[in-house]
């Protein structure tokens, strides 16, 4: 039997013990003696929401292919155990072997969303790995991040050797056959810095210094090792039939967030909505064949046994081979008791004719993101969704037998005024109308509406990086204005109105555009207890506040500062493809109320084409 | 056809609940291709039906789930096919056919065996002796104790819930009643010797193992305990 690093008595005492112990269906075990490389993939969050993610499961598939390398998973402990693995000084594990993640080669953390960095100095902390780069040896774990907050990873730069910038199927194995070679030379650790450094892709903080303004702004960032390149460029899979997706999904024993098969079906996006990183830095679309996408669906159901399988993608309607890859699931698998569930399409003809094969209506609802309350609005952030098709959409799917509807908007977008909030509520009433036009006979019950708004954070690598935030109480006016609104209009009990909490956004602001000085506010407030940021029963506010007095920085700074077109941003040394000249004439196509349209309709340059594949070429076969 | 397959929960998952173990067994039985029947309905579920839950921690050598299935090819075959799906600690044992009106393994409950050894590390001072007094404890003409519900705290006497008890090497071995209505935990025949012997139940220290279950072929006053896999058995 597999020994455990934690003992029963633990086990018994902590919630759910299953997230500690491995062993679950498809999760690997190989030979220590028979392996060079030990790679600890970590999603710095509870194990639920880790197993959830579909990049680690690719990325652990994928190393654990090569018989050299033995890739196994890390999660955060939960609060109670992390108290009892600090109390008694149990280092932090692995789950497949068990084994102390300091006894690795590798500790890679994939950084999903800026609300985990706590997590992350829990994780070195735990196991007791130094948290600066700075103060590690040879005998440590070489701690590498990537994934999407990976594109500014200034806030990180003090707790990471270094960063992927880009997709990992493409230069991992290249970046561990030069630890190969350089442990064989007996290099240190410090050498094979250097050699990563050389690779496309790889950015190691250590090898730049950044000097500041007086007034806290990028005065220059530079290398300081001849081995640092100046400008670091995202790697991608190009053709991405030739990539490998997963074989065999470890399937967890504990109900999982997504607790599925997922097909991942293009990457990318051709929209370009202007608020939205990932359809910048993912671009351009590069789509997977119906023919592959067949063969993984077969060999991934047979391989977990799972009873439902959900596509991937930022834009589902948007894979130009949808409706087959529908018909085919549906066909092959509905029979055999495999649920199919469709992420957000487009409410069209087609979505919901599908769904009304694959859902039960009396319990599914229809989801539209309109992200902003008028046209007016929905211009400046690109999103290309109309009242009209709005209404048609949700007319339709009324008379189709559907009644609920969920709406999703933000707050705070630039150049927003009291008439594009209060928009929302008119928006949701004009569905509700909709609903009350259909003859009365044929109406399923009652309409119920569901708006919900977040606070729009600006993120690096989108037009609106240099969009200014405001304060967490103006957030808050601008919540409670929309609320009263929705209590004017006419069919108010139809409908109901939800907004996030504002204190978790102007903190998510800092980190998102934050540089190398926000590293100490991160530190500051993990040691007094900040931790589960994301998770609003553990964020802890104060903690921040305070963190922000000691060290000294300013949330203004961060924040509600104005930014100035030549700028030099902490992020601006990576090369994600779109240019920083693209950004800002779409920044100021936004403040112009002008659309700029989608990749299928008109190149509009973005940068992209650079890759040589994907939506950039499939006009011109 | 109705099956009534046994296994066991050794090891590690032995911290996998009850419910999480019916949804991997799920999934195996559609890894294993085996050619289960599904009920009726917009969602479709596999007849499936568990025995009583194993406490979290607890091991065991004796699992029982029923199935119902289309057509296997041979029990054998079945049981293959199901073990080359299992983790580490769960082994398929047995396979029995049942005849069409056969009762669930949940209902059909009636007692279960029991081992209990001392955690390793968690040995107690007086560890050698400390079963010795375990045929006074069980010789006594009542063994009370106070159940705690929800609600009320009554007396019980769980004498009549003890079909034997006895040390066996370093064991303790129990047959209890079991099952949906006079269902006694391992543990409170524990926590009734520890208070017999006039000491603090101690935390963490006995591992607890089921070994059996048992079916009630006879009468409420004619007891006849059969192992599960054995009760309304087809005939070949």
């Amino acid at each position: 039997m597999r020994k455990l690093a934690l003992s029963d008595e633990i086990l018994l005492k902590v919630e759910k013990p299953a997230r500690y112990i491995g062993g679950e269906v498809n999760s690997v075990m190989k030979e220590l003696s028979e392996t060079d490389v030990r790679f600890a993939m970590c999603f710095p969050d509870v194990y639920e929401i880790g197993m959830s993610h579909l990049g680690m499961q690719i990325i652990y598939d994928m190393f654990n292919r090569r018989e050299d390398i033995w890739c196994e998973r890390v999660y955060s402990p939960w609060t109670d155990l992390d108290k009892i693995m600090k109390e008694e000084q149990i280092p932090l594990f692995a789950l497949e072997s068990q084994d102390p993640v300091k006894d690795f080669d590798f500790l890679g953390i994939t950084l999903q969303y800026e609300m985990c960095y706590t997590n992350i100095l829990q994780v070195l902390d735990l196991s007791q790995i130094p948290l600066h780069t700075a103060d590690r040896s040879d005998s440590d774990p070489i701690v590498i991040g990537g994934g999407p907050c990976a594109y500014n990873p200034e806030p990180l730069a003090d707790f990471f050797d270094l960063f992927y910038i880009g997709e990992g199927e493409t230069v991992y194995f290249d970046l561990i056959d030069r630890y190969n070679e350089n442990k064989k030379n007996g290099g240190s650790r410090h050498d094979f810095l250097e050699m990563a450094a050389e690779i496309e892709g790889i950015y190691v903080p250590s090898f730049y210094d950044v000097i500041y303004k007086e007034d806290g702004t990028i005065e220059s960032f530079l290398p300081n090792n001849s081995h640092g390149k100046e400008t670091i460029k995202k790697q991608i899979v190009v053709e991405m039939d030739e990539a490998l997706y997963i074989d065999k999904p470890v399937v967890p024993f504990i109900k999982a967030t997504q607790d599925r098969v997922v097909l991942e079906i293009q990457r990318g996006c051709i929209r370009g909505c202007r608020f939205c990183q990932a359809g910048n830095v993912y671009r351009p679309l590069r789509e997977h064949s119906l023919e592959y996408l067949k063969d993984y669906a077969y060999k991934m159901l047979n391989a977990t046994g799972y009873d439902e399988i959900s596509l991937s993608s930022l834009s589902s309607s948007d894979y130009t081979e949808l409706e087959g890859l529908v018909n085919f699931l549906i066909d092959e698998f509905k029979e055999k008791g495999v649920n199919i569930s469709l992420p957000s399409l487009r409410i069209d003809a087609f979505s919901l004719d599908v769904m009304s094969k694959v859902q039960d209506i009396r319990k599914s609802s229809l989801t539209f993101a309109p992200e902003a309350g008028s046209q007016r609005l929905r211009d400046v952030i690109n999103k290309g969704l109309t009242e009209e098709v709005i209404l048609k959409g949700a007319s339709d799917a009324f008379q189709g037998g559907w009644n609920r509807v969920k709406l999703y908007f933000m707050l705070g977008l630039p150049t927003e005024t009291v008439e594009d909030m209060e928009g929302i509520a008119e928006l949701a009433e004009k569905i509700a109308e909709a609903y009350y036009k259909i003859p009365k006979e044929e109406r399923n019950g009652r309409v119920s509406i569901v708006a919900s708004s977040s606070f729009f954070v600006p993120k690096p690598f989108t037009p609106f990086q240099w969009a200014s935030m405001f304060q967490k109480d103006e957030y808050l006016e601008k919540a409670y204005l929309v609320k009263d609104k929705f209590r004017q209009m006419l069919n108010k009990k139809s409908l109901k109105y939800n907004y996030h909490d504002a204190d978790v956004t102007v903190l998510e602001g800092v980190l998102a555009r934050g540089d190398r000085k926000v590293a100490a506010l991160i530190e500051e407030a993990y040691n007094n207890g900040a931790i589960y940021d994301s998770w609003s029963e553990h964020f802890k506010y104060g903690v921040w506040m305070e963190a922000f007095e000691t060290t000294g920085l300013s949330m203004d700074f961060y924040n509600t500062r104005e930014r100035s077109l030549d700028e030099i941003f902490p992020w601006d040394f990576i090369d994600c493809g779109v240019s920083k000249e693209f950004l800002i004439k779409e920044w100021q196509t936004a403040i112009n109320e002008e659309e700029t349209p989608n990749c299928r309709q008109k190149c509009s340059a973005c940068g992209a084409m650079k890759f040589g594949g994907g939506v950039c070429y499939e006009a011109k076969n | 056809m109705k099956l009534r397959i046994k296994f066991t929960k050794q090891g590690p998952v032995k911290f996998i609940g009850h419910l999480d173990i019916m949804r991997y067994f799920q999934k195996a039985v559609r890894r294993a291709d085996i050619d289960i029947k599904y009920s009726e309905g917009y969602s479709p579920h596999q007849i499936m039906s568990f025995s009583s839950p194993l406490g979290l921690g607890l091991t065991s050598n004796a699992e029982y789930m029923d199935i119902e299935v289309n057509e296997i090819k041979s029990r054998e075959d079945l049981i293959e096919r199901l073990n080359k799906e299992m983790v580490e600690g769960i082994e398929v044992l047995e396979c029995h056919e049942l005849t069409d009106n056969a009762k669930n393994c949940m209902s059909l409950m009636a007692a279960a065996d029991y081992t209990i050894t001392i955690r390793p590390g968690k040995e107690l001072a007086d560890y050698n002796d400390f079963w010795n007094s375990i045929m006074d404890f069980y010789s006594q003409e009542q063994i009370i104790i106070n159940k705690k519900t929800k609600k009320s705290e009554r007396e019980v006497d769980l004498k009549p819930l003890i079909y034997d008890l006895h040390v066996d090497g370093e064991k303790l071995f129990m047959k209890v009643s079991s099952g949906s209505t006079d269902n006694l935990k391992p543990e409170l025949v524990l926590e009734a010797y520890c208070r017999f012997l006039d000491i603090d139940y101690p935390e963490f220290t006995f591992m607890v193992q089921r070994e059996e279950i048992y079916g009630n072929t006879g009468s409420e006053t004619e007891v006849n305990l059969v192992p599960l896999g054995l009760i309304g058995e087809a005939v070949e």
